[in-house]
């Protein structure tokens, strides 16, 4: 067991974002979490990487206990956090978003590996390197900042709904790749989702959310065809 | 023409001390979101600290280089001593917006005092390093000195190692980076705290160059940089406060501007016109000349 | 929490008018008193608190009740100052008149200036009035009229003779200041309890949701700045009338020391700008005893009174955001909510 998320409670002033949430990801493997709109999943990502403080329960990884533990400190524990709407800096150029990823780690070499393998995954970065990130369009800034993501090394991906506001070829690209960080490079993923049936068609396991709570965790494939799931929280 | 010439040249160098003050402003600023209004008080204390180390061992290198070491070490110690407090305990209320203006304020009131209770209110005469006596090309003598050389000369090299490190180092990407998108910078692996703490050390080095090259060949008192910071303010306003070239290019302009002013039209004129300037910008343009649009209302 | 406060002075303002009059003549009454029992130093800090207490109602005015900062209380001052110097110089109108001409010719600036700070926030509008309040005394020397840096003489005259033989310049002062600073008061008082004053403080609490509900953010905060600087020029007139018409009148310290005022008031409440006035002047003399001890350098009496304003500045920005007044009211309230 890998990441363990225990009765977790997460509160916005009075309101309760997160009412006690539990699950597992086990290393490896991708788990997608399904929810409309303020159901709280965003917060949770926030938790998890240490932007937002956690009102009760606890967060491990490894068999370490994290919670509480800063953002910056858990990029060192192999935690990447590619948050809500293509996480890039539009500033820098697309080399400095994707070094920015590597700066802890100070290793000039390490890190020219690293960006070198990120191109490999999406040529179309390699083509931009030197351009400011606001020239890309949507599918790109999406790739760059998984990208980025990537360049830290992680053991942990943590993904805000990356197929927001793109093209569905541009979905089915993001995707895939995703898949593919899991099952070829052992990177254990966290993809929160509102679009269902995309994100558990790569997914190991689905959990579905709530109003801030769970209400069913399992098999992917079996969510996916769980009729009362489909009309209740799946949409479709 | 030659005189033009050298009213230009007068303006360049007065503008580069703005442009370091400047500079100042807009580090502090990318960094914390907050203006300084204490870095001319900060940077009045290096200056007596370099008057007093001038006075006694006759080098001015050695004063330029402790001062410039004492204005990180105050910038430092204000942001991790003084800010960090203050954002962490004026979240909200009707005082929360208007906070660190009144925080730097206070703390430039702070600064005076103990400046004036150790040196005296007195001015204090800061003789300039190098000559004074205006260049002489075949028989006429130019206003422009050895002293503005070295002005010109210093102003610059700040400019460019300051442009190496923020352009070409880890570091610099790290304070950009954490300049624009905290959030990003982060989850990203920097660690912001340090690169604001980062960005007041540098702010207050490049406050205290200021400070020493406009004292130069003047007098100094506890009041004495009142103008520069306000020039300065002027200056990062006209560059758009975010970006490091306005600030740069900002000081040049405003220096190069009342320099015209001052010669042309004399000394009295030149705070209306700085004032004007300002309004001005504000109006027109009021994400300066390098900003972005719609920064100014968050 | 906020819900109940707003109940709660609704009820309170049953009757508010009548109150808030008992209240200001109450206290005329009583400085009334006061000025004939004094000696002439205590009557002259006597006016000058109650200046200070009207210059730092010009600013809770503008920052605590609209949000925007101004460091150039100082430089609307000294506008109304030459105004109502000028206007005496050349007209001599009766005393009221030029009183009203102060305020007129400042509200006048007040109105252009805040035209372009109305779209200015936080750091660029305190920037840029810091600009104003340092450059502005500089035009004294570029037009003679204005007397340069000796300045002009705002001479209002000794007491009319029916207030006896006994009534000094200094009381005449304290009379005038005391009296206008109690008008004036009681006006931003009034001001504030109106549509307009809510509309100025929903605008600071959050600019977007005033506009949604229609509230035109940008005019009203024009009109915040222009009124307040028409009453830090008549404070200014008055500062011009117990000292001198001239730019060392009117220095940033001045703009500072009413910033000071100001946050030690809490920013938010108007009764507390008297006591903001009373501490501005109480500090020099407390400074005056602690220099003693440390014997009379010129740069320790030169220098004291500004560290102990400076320090209780930061400690007030620090350690209770609201101002001491609010903190403590907010204490009581809390003791209020235990006990039942």
């Amino acid at each position: 067991m890998t990441l363990k998320v225990e009765r977790l409670v997460v509160e916005h002033g009075a309101i309760r974002a997160i009412d006690g949430i539990s699950f597992e990801v086990a290393e490896g493997s991708l788990a997608a979490v399904i929810g409309s709109n303020g159901a709280g999943k965003t917060t949770l990502l926030r938790t998890l990487s240490g932007l937002k403080d956690a009102k009760l329960g606890k967060v491990s990884w490894m068999g370490r206990d994290i919670t509480g533990m800063k953002p910056e400190d858990l990029v060192r524990r192999g935690l990447a956090h590619v948050s809500e709407g293509k996480s890039v800096i539009p500033e820098l150029t697309v080399k400095e978003n994707l070094a920015l990823g590597g700066l802890w780690r100070n290793n000039k070499t390490e890190l020219a590996q690293s960006i070198e393998e990120v191109v490999e995954i999406f040529p179309r970065l390699g083509e931009r390197m030197s351009q400011r990130a606001d020239t890309l369009s949507g599918g790109e800034r999406q790739m760059l900042a998984i990208g980025r993501a990537h360049v830290s090394k992680p053991s942990l991906l943590l993904l805000d709904e990356p197929s927001l506001g793109l093209a569905p070829l541009v979905v089915e690209q993001i995707f895939q790749t995703i898949a593919m960080l899991c099952r070829d490079r052992g990177i254990t993923v966290l993809l929160v989702e509102q679009n269902a049936l995309g994100a558990l068609a790569i997914a190991d396991k689905g959990i579905i959310i709530n109003l801030g709570k769970v209400v069913a965790q399992g098999d992917a494939k079996e969510l996916i065809d769980d009729p009362a799931l489909r009309s209740a929280y799946l949409g479709y | 023409m030659q005189q033009v010439i050298n009213v230009f040249l007068i303006g360049i160098s007065i503008g580069s001390i703005y442009a370091l003050m400047s500079l100042a402003l807009v580090l502090v600023w990318r960094s914390t979101r907050v203006v300084n209004f204490a870095q001319a008080g900060q940077a009045i204390v290096t200056t007596y600290v370099a008057w007093e180390v001038v006075n006694r061992s006759g080098s001015f290198l050695m004063a330029f280089i402790l001062a410039v070491a004492i204005g990180g070490l105050i910038g430092g110690l204000v942001e991790s001593g003084m800010m960090r407090t203050l954002f962490k305990h004026a979240s909200d209320g009707p005082v929360a917006a208007v906070a660190p203006v009144i925080a730097t304020l206070g703390l430039l009131g702070v600064i005076r005092a103990l400046v004036g209770l150790i040196w005296t209110n007195e001015g204090k005469r800061f003789e300039s390093p190098v000559s004074t006596a205006g260049f002489v090309i075949g028989d006429t003598t130019l206003p422009f000195s050895r002293l503005n050389l070295l002005i010109i000369c210093t102003a610059a090299i700040v400019m460019i190692v300051f442009s190496i490190l923020f352009q070409r180092t880890n570091l610099g990407l790290a304070l950009r980076a954490a300049a624009y998108n905290p959030e990003i910078a982060r989850l990203s692996g920097v660690k912001v705290s340090m690169t604001r703490t980062i960005g007041w050390v540098f702010a207050g080095a490049a406050g205290a160059v200021a400070g020493i090259l406009v004292s130069s060949n003047d007098t100094l008192n506890p009041y004495s940089l009142d103008v520069l910071f306000v020039f300065g303010f002027v200056a990062a306003v006209v560059g758009g406060l975010e970006s490091l070239v306005g600030a740069v290019v900002g000081g040049l302009v405003l220096g190069v501007g009342l320099s015209f002013i001052t010669f042309y039209l004399g000394t009295s004129l030149v705070f209306p016109t700085a004032f004007i300037v300002l309004v001005i910008v504000l109006l027109v343009r009021p994400s300066g000349i390098f900003g972005v649009k719609g920064a100014r209302s968050a | 929490m906020l819900k109940r406060k707003r109940e709660e002075s609704s009820k309170r303002e049953h009757n508010p008018y009548r109150r808030r009059v008992l209240f200001f003549l109450l206290l005329g009454w009583g400085l009334l008193l006061l000025g004939d029992r004094v000696s002439e130093l205590r009557v002259y800090q006597g006016a000058l608190i109650a200046i200070y207490a009207l210059a730092i109602g010009s600013l809770i005015l503008l920052t605590g009740y609209s949000g925007q900062l101004s460091l150039g209380q100082g430089a609307f001052m000294a506008i109304g100052a030459y105004a109502a110097a000028l206007t005496q110089i050349y007209l001599q109108p009766p005393l009221i008149v030029t009183f009203i001409a102060a305020v007129v010719v400042a509200a006048l600036f007040g109105a252009i200036i805040g035209g372009g700070a109305a779209r200015l926030s936080g750091p660029y509008l305190a920037g840029t009035t810091l600009a104003l309040a340092l450059g502005l005394p500089t035009l004294a020397n570029l037009f003679s009229f204005l007397g340069g840096e000796t300045g002009l003489y705002f001479d209002v005259g000794i007491a009319p003779e029916r207030f006896g033989a006994e009534f000094t310049l200094y009381k005449w002062f304290f009379w005038i200041a005391a009296l206008a600073t109690l008008i004036m008061l009681f006006f931003i008082q009034n001001i504030l309890k109106s549509r307009y004053g809510r509309a100025w403080k929903a605008g600071r609490a959050n600019a977007a949701a005033a506009q949604l509900v229609g509230l035109h953010v940008g005019r009203r905060k024009v009109l915040a700045f222009t009124i307040s600087a028409g009453v830090a020029g008549l404070a200014g007139a008055l500062l011009g009338m117990v000292s001198l018409v001239a730019p060392s009148t009117f220095t940033l310290s001045l703009s500072f020391a009413i910033i000071t005022g100001a946050v030690l008031a809490g920013l938010t409440s108007l009764t507390g700008s008297i006591l903001g006035g009373l501490v501005l002047v109480i500090i020099p003399e407390i400074a005056e005893m602690v220099s003693g001890n440390f014997g009379e350098s010129e740069a320790v009496t030169a220098n004291i009174p500004g560290l102990i304003t400076s320090l209780l500045l930061i400690l007030t920005v620090l350690f209770t955001p609201n101002g001491p007044a609010e903190q403590w009211h907010h204490h009581k309230e809390k003791k209020k909510q235990r006990a039942l």
